[in-house]
């Protein structure tokens, strides 16, 4: 099986054209209608919906930040009513509070489809062993994950993230062929598997499917080489769906996207202008056939590249190419998000003046680690060892409770993290990609 | 009774204790007793000195983080079981010690011991009436 959908999959740019303009109207209808922020922020701007008659007026329409969706915080952006509302998914944000995302039964469907189209690019079928290692919960990646698998009549493994030993012994004893995680936890997994004396060859694995944080082409070479597989790109935001969003087929040469259901621009992210194909910048997307949660030009804050060039895989649809930025300061670590912001707020319980902190993120055998170097304050310090161990201890668990990531605390001298006139360096990333 | 001790946050990197010598150099600060505890990635320089206000002030204008704290100060005869004398009565009252040093100057036939315990008062009391000499702040900040 190449394709799951090769009508969409393949279809031709006039007729793919015809479906998003008559997709996207109909969204930008229902939204008007049925979200009072979007109405008001489309009034603000001038435009009705009957203004939106062909994808070129796409850029008339407003930007959605993910600051509307923590405005609106947790249903105000729902196009459908709750009670056709069947789940809600929640992405870690900078204050604390989540983005919400709800989907519609047609919504979950949606997902499963582009989830198996995802798979299927992968070269899994319905033989497949699926194993699952992405988390299961209120982040997408597990379910998301799950449900293209069962779409595809493959036997998914539903074992979520951690516990690496007992990965590797189901990923042997019963019969994984493929395999779907962050592709750090993918290389911490082949050095576990080599301490566990179990070779590639005692495996079935054929491919994998990783996603969820920037990774290079050296770590895809170095988990195809450990694995004996083929690795290949997803990518996804719970926003727009979860994974799904796009794909890497065999070719690896770009993501395709799923572009039937959400439409990709890419903008220059200070002017907000749209840039033209192959200009790198900020992706965009416009899902134009959810129920639950439609977004207008989502700024994703990733940035990418657009092409429109027909794939050797025979796939037509538009191809991004590997994120390889962020446009603002957010930081993903071992695929969860982590903004400076969180830190501070937690350091600000801490001291009686406004906290000086650096993070240095790297990675060390193949896993994200986060150092937080923290400046002594008066109130932090004590003559006695324990007291500031203590206090060490406290921010450290602090940090571990807001974040969701564990991280190293150092306590540094007054005035020695480097300060710069206007924008404080909150970050050092060292990970080499 | 108490004496008056100043704390300073050192990171484990070199030239940073010289640092702070230089600072009390450059105020003719003199510096009576020192001790560092230190841990992995830091240290805690504990001094006293002869103008422990102006200490505290002129390191923390050098942007260092400063603590003040009371410790008690004893002299005991410089020859074996001086100090366990000392301690006894500690032990006694179960009057537990965070930490302790000897100074770096002494007099001729006693040594000089800082003791940082909780229960400061009732410490140096317990000392006192137990016959160890404690010594007043004011003599110590002359050594």
């Amino acid at each position: 099986m190449q394709y799951w959908n090769p009508t969409y999959e393949c279809m031709h740019r006039e007729e793919m054209t015809r479906v998003q303009t008559a997709r996207l109207i109909d969204t930008v209808k229902r939204v008007y209608h049925n979200v009072p922020y979007y109405r008001e922020k489309m009034q603000k701007a001038g435009i009705e919906p009957g203004d939106i008659n062909s994808l070129e007026d796409l850029k008339k329409l407003p930007f959605t930040y993910k600051q509307d969706l923590r405005d609106t915080y947790p249903y105000g952006l729902f196009a459908a009513p709750l009670s056709e509302i069947v789940r809600i998914h929640a992405s870690s944000g900078t204050t604390g509070k989540q983005t919400v995302v709800g989907y519609t039964r047609k919504d979950i469907d949606t997902w499963a489809e582009v989830a198996a189209r995802t798979l299927v690019s992968a070269g899994a079928d319905r033989n497949s062993f699926i194993q699952v290692a992405y988390g299961y919960g209120l982040f997408t990646g597990g379910l998301g994950i799950h449900y293209g698998a069962e779409r595809l009549g493959a036997s998914v493994i539903p074992i979520s993230g951690g516990n690496t030993k007992r990965q590797i012994q189901i990923m042997k004893d019963f019969g994984t062929t493929v395999l779907a995680c962050t592709p750090s936890y993918a290389l911490y997994m082949a050095e576990e598997m080599e301490e566990m004396g179990i070779k590639k060859e005692d495996l079935k694995l054929k491919a994998g499917v990783f996603g969820a944080e920037p990774w290079s082409e050296n770590m895809r070479k170095e988990i195809e080489e450990r694995f004996g597989i083929l690795a290949i790109d997803i990518y996804g935001l719970s926003e727009v769906i979860g994974p799904g969003v796009a794909t890497e087929c065999p070719c690896k040469c770009g993501l395709h996207i799923q572009e039937d259901h959400f439409i990709p621009e890419i903008i220059d992210p200070v002017t907000e202008e749209v840039l033209p194909e192959g200009s790198k910048g900020e992706l965009v997307f416009t899902t134009v056939t959810k129920e639950g949660l439609p977004l207008l030009r989502y700024r994703t804050r990733d940035i990418s590249s657009l092409t429109y060039e027909k794939c050797e895989c025979g796939r037509t649809s538009v191809r991004m190419s590997k994120v390889s930025g962020r446009s603002d300061d957010m930081l993903i670590i071992r695929g969860v998000n982590v903004f400076p912001s969180q830190v501070e707020s937690v350091l600000l319980e801490f001291g009686e003046t406004a906290p000086h902190y650096l993070m240095i993120v790297d990675r060390i055998d193949n896993l994200d680690v986060l150092e937080i170097w923290v400046e002594v304050n008066q109130a932090m310090f004590s003559d006695q060892v324990k007291r500031i161990e203590d206090v060490e201890n406290k921010i450290r668990k602090a940090i571990e409770v807001t974040l969701g990531i564990n991280a190293k605390v150092k306590l540094v001298e007054p005035k020695t993290i480097e300060r710069n006139e206007g924008k404080a360096k909150r970050v050092i990333d060292k990970r080499k990609i | 009774m108490l004496v008056k001790q100043i704390s300073v946050f050192l990171e484990n990197k070199s030239g940073r204790l010289a640092e702070v010598t230089k600072v009390l150099a450059d105020n003719n600060i003199n510096i009576s007793a020192l001790s560092i505890a230190d841990t992995t990635d830091f240290g805690i320089l504990r001094i006293i000195v002869n103008n422990p206000d102006k200490a505290e002030k002129v390191l923390k204008d050098n942007d260092f983080a400063v603590s003040s704290t009371e410790v008690i100060a004893i002299a005991v005869p410089d020859q074996p079981g001086g100090l366990e004398k000392a301690l006894r009565v500690l032990n006694e009252e179960s009057i537990g010690i965070e930490y302790m040093y000897a100074f770096v100057g002494k007099t001729e036939d006693e040594a000089l011991v800082i003791l940082r315990v909780e229960a400061l008062e009732e410490a140096a009391d317990k000392l006192v009436k137990n016959g160890v000499k404690v010594l007043s702040a004011d003599n110590v900040y002359k050594l």
